[in-house]
């Protein structure tokens, strides 16, 4: 049937980082000494959905041909935010909640602002609106805390598992992906976003709103940035204003989506891609782990990974046999 | 009939060059900055205090200078934090290794650098990956090998004495080693960027990769040539550093990524290459260092200094940085 | 069709860009239900007038009507939204799109918000069949279809949205011969059907077939308008450039340099799948051209001879001896000394942000630098020599050289070669887009290199300069030389006959020998 031949040559990239990840969970399932426990998945799912969340925002600035090198730094801010305001009786804990992501969307705003009508380059623009979102959390949280009614409740309940066996995390995760992904991706503000990233000129010249776009871009980043910050207070208990964090969540989240398929070029890939992606690249750490392997290796491992994963997706390039092809 | 241009600049004679105003923004800023710290503080005019100011950019601008040179050319490089952090482990390490190890502790150290450099550029350059995603992937993966080398602790080995003296001491009256070394890498690299074939290319692929290819420019062999010296640099900033401290330090690099992007961006350079001018990057270097110090002097606490970084670099962007109108 | 009034009307509309006018209160009248070609040089303002009319630039000055009515387009959505579709010549599709999603990009089918799929491919499909397409499949990635597909598709991208004004911009220059037969057809129907359509095309025997009236621009003007037909040829080449036409070119040598050896020496050269074996020569002092249709692989021959194709099948020599060219670097060396001025000066051949003198001394640093440090006097020596041999204007090496004219553009470009004194110079359409006064200097200086020992080879979709610069033409077809032309063989005629007719016998039309009109 040809039309699956359509299907696979858009969602390639989807597919490899779901296949990779599923081989990497497999082997890791299997020589755990648990074996494959729903408590083995829970922890597994817990780690993973941080970075799958912060993963996703990320993925909508690239799909524009943009970056956004804050993402780790709105984690770390929603984080802070998260501790005091998650916090007290159910309306206050989901006024709260309403908090953090406003937090994320103004983040997001104010990096779509300086990029698009302020005209300032995405890389240089986000690394300092990152040190302004970092600021405003070291701020909140000198040092590490949470509020004294910190709703510990509600953090048990998304961390842990539903019927004993599925991780609530992961539902949580596949339900966002369901009820805001897939329905944005097939949406004309979607189309309009792979649009801009694919060729900006083209797409304006068709009429499409690439400001609208770029600027709904940076405000789904933040959104998403929000959620992760939001759970990784329920993991924690606490909101802490850590730089390392901050950096260390920017920087995977790119390698996530590398990996999950989607184009720094813009206008190829998927946040499905780029949630795969990020678990794939939890998974190195679970593997070396469940091998015995000294925690040490695992940013070597990381590391290296990442080098071959983007080394085999640009082999393609060597195919190339006009080489002013290259160049553009 | 061929269409006339406007401005009928005279010949041969440039009426001021549009990439000199960025320059002159930041050297005023930086005045601004002197006269403002000055207010809090009788010191901050002080000789003693400005040669300080300094020495602590020089470390900064070694490794701006190789910035520089990969964003003229319209790349990045995202492995400056753990080149840095190799560079002074490296070095250091050679320490142990009696008298041949102190007398080749800084090559050493350099030569981490280069090899770091080689294979960044190899892949841009040949595999054709984004320099972004390749200088993070190596990063990481130089992470991985030093925290597994050093165990993760913190390293033992203390700096040679040839890397104290160019990094904390000062050999001619009070002027610090480390600013006579930056001061020479510094014209060394105005030389190469302004008056060689080198710089030329330089300029030429990040301008147009495709044009320099075509007009019979090797563009393979100056990518990699490029980031070498980025990565060496980079990694000679560490060993800097290292004799500055006395030892080397987990993650002492990740301070120096952003501020030097930011230092090479300041000063005029454009983030998508081909334009911009070294003296630009001395400007940035010391505009950020002297930003930091009066942060630290003015006692703002922590969060308001990287508040404050954040939005003095927007706002200067937001100035001279902004692309053109597209209609 | 009624006579009324015209259905569009532009007035007065100027635009500047810098302190170039390209569009000088120009104005237009398009009637619905005809064919309204539009003729100018590169520059005379036709791209720009098309750009107003579509909403992708707003002019500075002037209005535009439709239906008498005041209009303004802000963007191009805006333009679509009053009826006007343009199909562009850089074509405005997106690459990582399907076709269905660009055709339907302006205005997709919704359902409950989203994009409706089911819907889309079937208007899609709809177009696609309307636009002569029928072989392209909806859910195709554009940037996996060739080119002249990916044009259909932008055909119907267009006739989707039901315009009433359709303009056309060169749109046939990607077309295979029988697509160019299904478009004239489709053309016809609209027009019959009461569109009003805007033809902008440099193929005089299109506009002959097609064209109800023509109307010529020159420096952002318009110049006349008229019935089709009832000018001649000279007399509208006269209008667009406004002048008495006199096409002339360097007298050429007496045929007989057989003796010599060639320089270069080109045996069987293969590149799957646009180079079928391709054989020639050039001689020293020769001038050598590359005719037949557009896209029969004269680009690709270049580029491989550069160096920049990998995969080369077959044998190069050089003044004798078999060498393998790596790249641009290895085939401008001393060793071989091949130049090449390539096709788009803008992206392949300046740093339009540098200088004059930087750009003119780009390829030739290495000779005025000992030790890699560039030796400033002898660069602006140099420099200064070539702007005054190739009569570059301005005259100042230290502007940036997007400021300076298209011909004088095109000079800095050859300029910078001539600096490394080739014995090969390769020039893949050197004078597309450019004013007729420098295109005479240009031919005045291959001839000159010619005299002085050169060997040219030049790719020219001219077919005047073809027969008036050069001493032999080999006319291309499917990447490989079909015939040789020279000497009293080397006519206009023959040369559109031996392209035409290539492709008469391959469609496996009897009546190839007949002559083309």
């Amino acid at each position: 049937m040809k039309e699956w031949k359509y299907f696979f040559a858009q969602h390639r990239g989807a597919l490899a980082a779901a296949l990779l990840f599923f081989v990497m969970f497999t082997i890791y399932a299997v020589n755990h000494p648990a074996g494959l426990t729903p408590n083995v998945v829970q922890t597994a799912a817990n780690k993973g959905v941080l970075l799958a969340l912060v993963a996703i925002g990320q993925t909508f600035v690239v799909l524009t041909a943009g970056i956004d090198l804050s993402v780790g730094m709105v984690f770390v801010l929603c984080n802070c935010v998260a501790s005091y305001v998650v916090a007290g009786s159910p309306t206050m804990v989901a006024f709260g909640i309403a908090a953090v992501l406003a937090t994320g969307l103004f983040c997001g705003a104010a990096n779509g602002a300086i990029v698009i009508f302020g005209r300032l380059q995405p890389i240089v623009a986000t690394i300092a609106s990152g040190a302004v979102y970092f600021g405003l959390a070291l701020w909140l949280r000198r040092s590490p805390g949470a509020s004294p009614k910190f709703s510990s409740d509600l953090a048990d309940v998304m961390t842990g598992k539903v019927l004993g066996i599925v991780p609530s995390s992961g539902i949580f995760l596949a339900a966002i992906v369901l009820c805001v992904w897939i329905p944005f991706r097939r949406s004309p503000l979607g189309r309009a976003v792979y649009a801009t990233g694919s060729s900006e000129s083209a797409a304006y010249m068709s009429g499409v709103p690439v400001k609208r776009a770029k600027f709904a871009a940076y405000m789904f980043s933040g959104f998403f940035s929000a959620l992760g910050g939001l759970f990784l207070t329920f993991f924690t208990y606490s909101g802490e204003a850590s730089s390392a964090n901050g950096s260390t969540y920017t920087l995977y989240s790119i390698a996530a989506v590398v990996l999950g398929g989607v184009s720094l070029f813009g206008g190829r890939g998927s946040a499905i891609g780029a949630v795969f992606g990020a678990l794939a690249f939890r998974a190195i750490g679970d593997l070396l782990f469940v091998f015995d392997v000294d925690p040490l290796w695992q940013p070597l491992f990381q590391g290296t990974v990442l080098l071959l994963a983007v080394s085999v997706g640009s082999a393609r390039l060597l195919g190339v046999r006009n080489k002013l092809e290259l160049f553009s | 009939m061929p269409p006339v241009s406007s401005a009928a600049t005279p010949r041969n004679r440039r009426a001021m060059n549009p990439n000199d105003l960025p320059i002159i923004i930041a050297f005023c800023c930086i005045l601004a900055l002197l006269l403002v710290g000055s207010l809090y503080s009788r010191n901050f005019l002080s000789p003693e205090y400005l040669l300080q100011q300094l020495k602590v950019g020089a470390f900064l601008g070694v490794i701006a200078t190789g910035m520089t040179f990969v964003i003229l050319l319209g790349q990045i490089d995202l492995s400056v934090p753990w080149s840095v952090t190799a560079g002074a482990m490296l070095g250091c390490a050679a320490s142990a290794y009696g008298p041949i190890g102190e007398a080749f502790a800084i090559p050493f150290g350099v030569l981490c650098g280069v090899v770091i450099g080689t294979v960044n550029g190899f892949s841009v350059a040949y595999l054709r990956i984004p320099s972004m995603i390749i200088t993070l992937a190596v990063n990481a993966v130089v992470q991985g090998l030093m925290v597994a080398y050093t165990g993760g602790f913190a390293p033992q080995d203390s700096a040679t004495s040839s890397m104290r003296l160019l990094g904390a001491e000062s050999t001619f009256w009070f002027v610090p080693n480390a600013v006579l070394v930056w001061a020479i890498v510094g014209a060394a690299a105005a030389f190469v960027l302004g008056r060689t074939t080198f710089g030329r290319a330089v300029y030429a692929i990040g301008n147009r990769e495709s044009v320099a290819y075509l007009s019979g420019i090797k563009t393979q062999r100056i990518v990699v040539l490029t980031f070498i010296l980025s990565g060496s640099l980079a990694a000679f900033g560490g060993v800097l550093l290292a004799g500055y401290a006395g030892k080397a330090a987990q993650s002492m690099g990740d301070a120096y990524l952003l501020p030097s992007i930011a230092a090479v961006v300041l000063g005029g350079t454009s983030i998508l290459g081909g334009r911009g001018r070294y003296i630009g990057t001395v400007a940035g270097v010391i505009l950020i260092t002297l930003l930091q110090s009066i942060l630290s002097v003015v006692q703002i606490q922590e969060f308001g200094r990287q508040i404050v970084y954040g939005v003095v670099i927007i706002l200067m962007l937001l100035a001279y940085g902004r692309e053109p109108e597209t209609r | 069709m009624t006579e009324q009034g015209p259905v569009l009307r532009m007035e007065g509309i100027t635009k500047r860009y810098g302190g170039v006018r390209a569009l000088d209160d120009a104005h237009l009248h398009v009637r619905a239900g005809r064919i309204h070609a539009i003729l100018g040089e590169n520059g005379a303002g036709k791209s720009t007038l098309i750009k107003v009319l579509s909403g992708v630039v707003t002019p500075d000055a002037g209005a535009i009507f439709i239906d008498d009515r005041p209009v303004t387009f802000p963007t191009p959505a805006a333009a679509n939204e009053a009826g006007v579709a343009c199909i562009f010549q850089e074509l405005s599709l997106i690459p990582d799109l399907t076709a269905a999603d660009n055709i339907l990009i302006g205005n997709p089918p919704r359902r409950m918000g989203l994009i409706d799929r089911r819907r889309q491919r079937r208007l899609a499909e709809e177009a696609l069949v309307r636009a002569g397409g029928s072989d392209i499949h909806p859910l195709a990635l554009v940037r996996d279809l060739p080119l002249s597909r990916r044009q259909i598709v932008e055909i119907a991208k267009a006739l989707v949205r039901n315009p009433r004004i359709l303009i056309l911009d060169e749109a046939t220059s990607a077309l295979t011969a029988a697509d160019v037969e299904t478009v004239f057809e489709l053309l016809k129907r609209l027009r019959s059907e009461g569109l009003a359509l805007l033809y902008i095309s440099h193929r005089m025997h299109e506009i002959a077939e097609l064209a109800d009236e023509c109307t010529v621009f020159r420096n952002g003007r318009n110049v006349a308008t008229f019935a089709a037909a009832s000018r001649t040829d000279r007399e509208i080449v006269e209008m667009m450039i406004g002048r008495e036409f006199k096409s002339q070119f360097p007298p050429r040598p007496a045929v007989g340099k057989r003796e010599t050896q060639p320089i270069l020496d080109v045996r069987d050269l293969i590149w799957r799948p646009r180079l079928n074996q391709v054989s020639l020569t050039v001689r020293a002092g020769e001038v050598v051209g590359l005719g037949g249709l557009d896209g029969q692989g004269q680009t690709e021959l270049l580029l491989a001879l550069f160096g920049v194709l990998r995969g080369l099948k077959g044998d190069i020599r050089i003044a004798g001896k078999a060498i393998e060219i790596a790249s641009p670097g290895a085939a401008s060396s001393e060793g071989i000394g091949m130049a090449l001025i390539p096709a788009d000066r803008k992206t392949e051949g300046l740093l339009l942000p540098m200088t004059v003198r930087e750009n003119l001394s780009l390829s030739a640093l290495g000779r005025f630098s000992p030790f890699g440090v560039v030796n400033r006097e002898s660069e602006r020596r140099s420099v200064a020599e070539m702007i005054a041999l190739l009569n570059i204007k301005p005259d100042g090496a230290e502007v940036p050289v997007a400021t300076l004219s298209g011909g004088n553009q095109q000079k800095v470009v050859i300029a910078k070669w001539l600096m490394l004194r080739p014995r090969i110079i390769l020039l893949n359409d050197p004078t597309r887009g450019i004013d007729v006064g420098t295109k005479q200097e240009i031919y005045a200086l291959l001839r000159r290199l010619a005299d002085g020992g050169a060997a040219i080879l030049f790719y020219s979709t001219d077919y005047d300069e073809l027969v008036g610069l050069c001493d032999r033409v080999l006319v291309m077809y499917e990447g490989a030389v079909q015939r040789e032309l020279e000497g009293d063989t080397l006519t206009e005629r023959a040369l559109v006959g031996s392209a035409l007719n290539m492709r008469w016998a391959a469609d496996g039309d009897g009546s190839g020998a007949s002559a083309p009109t």
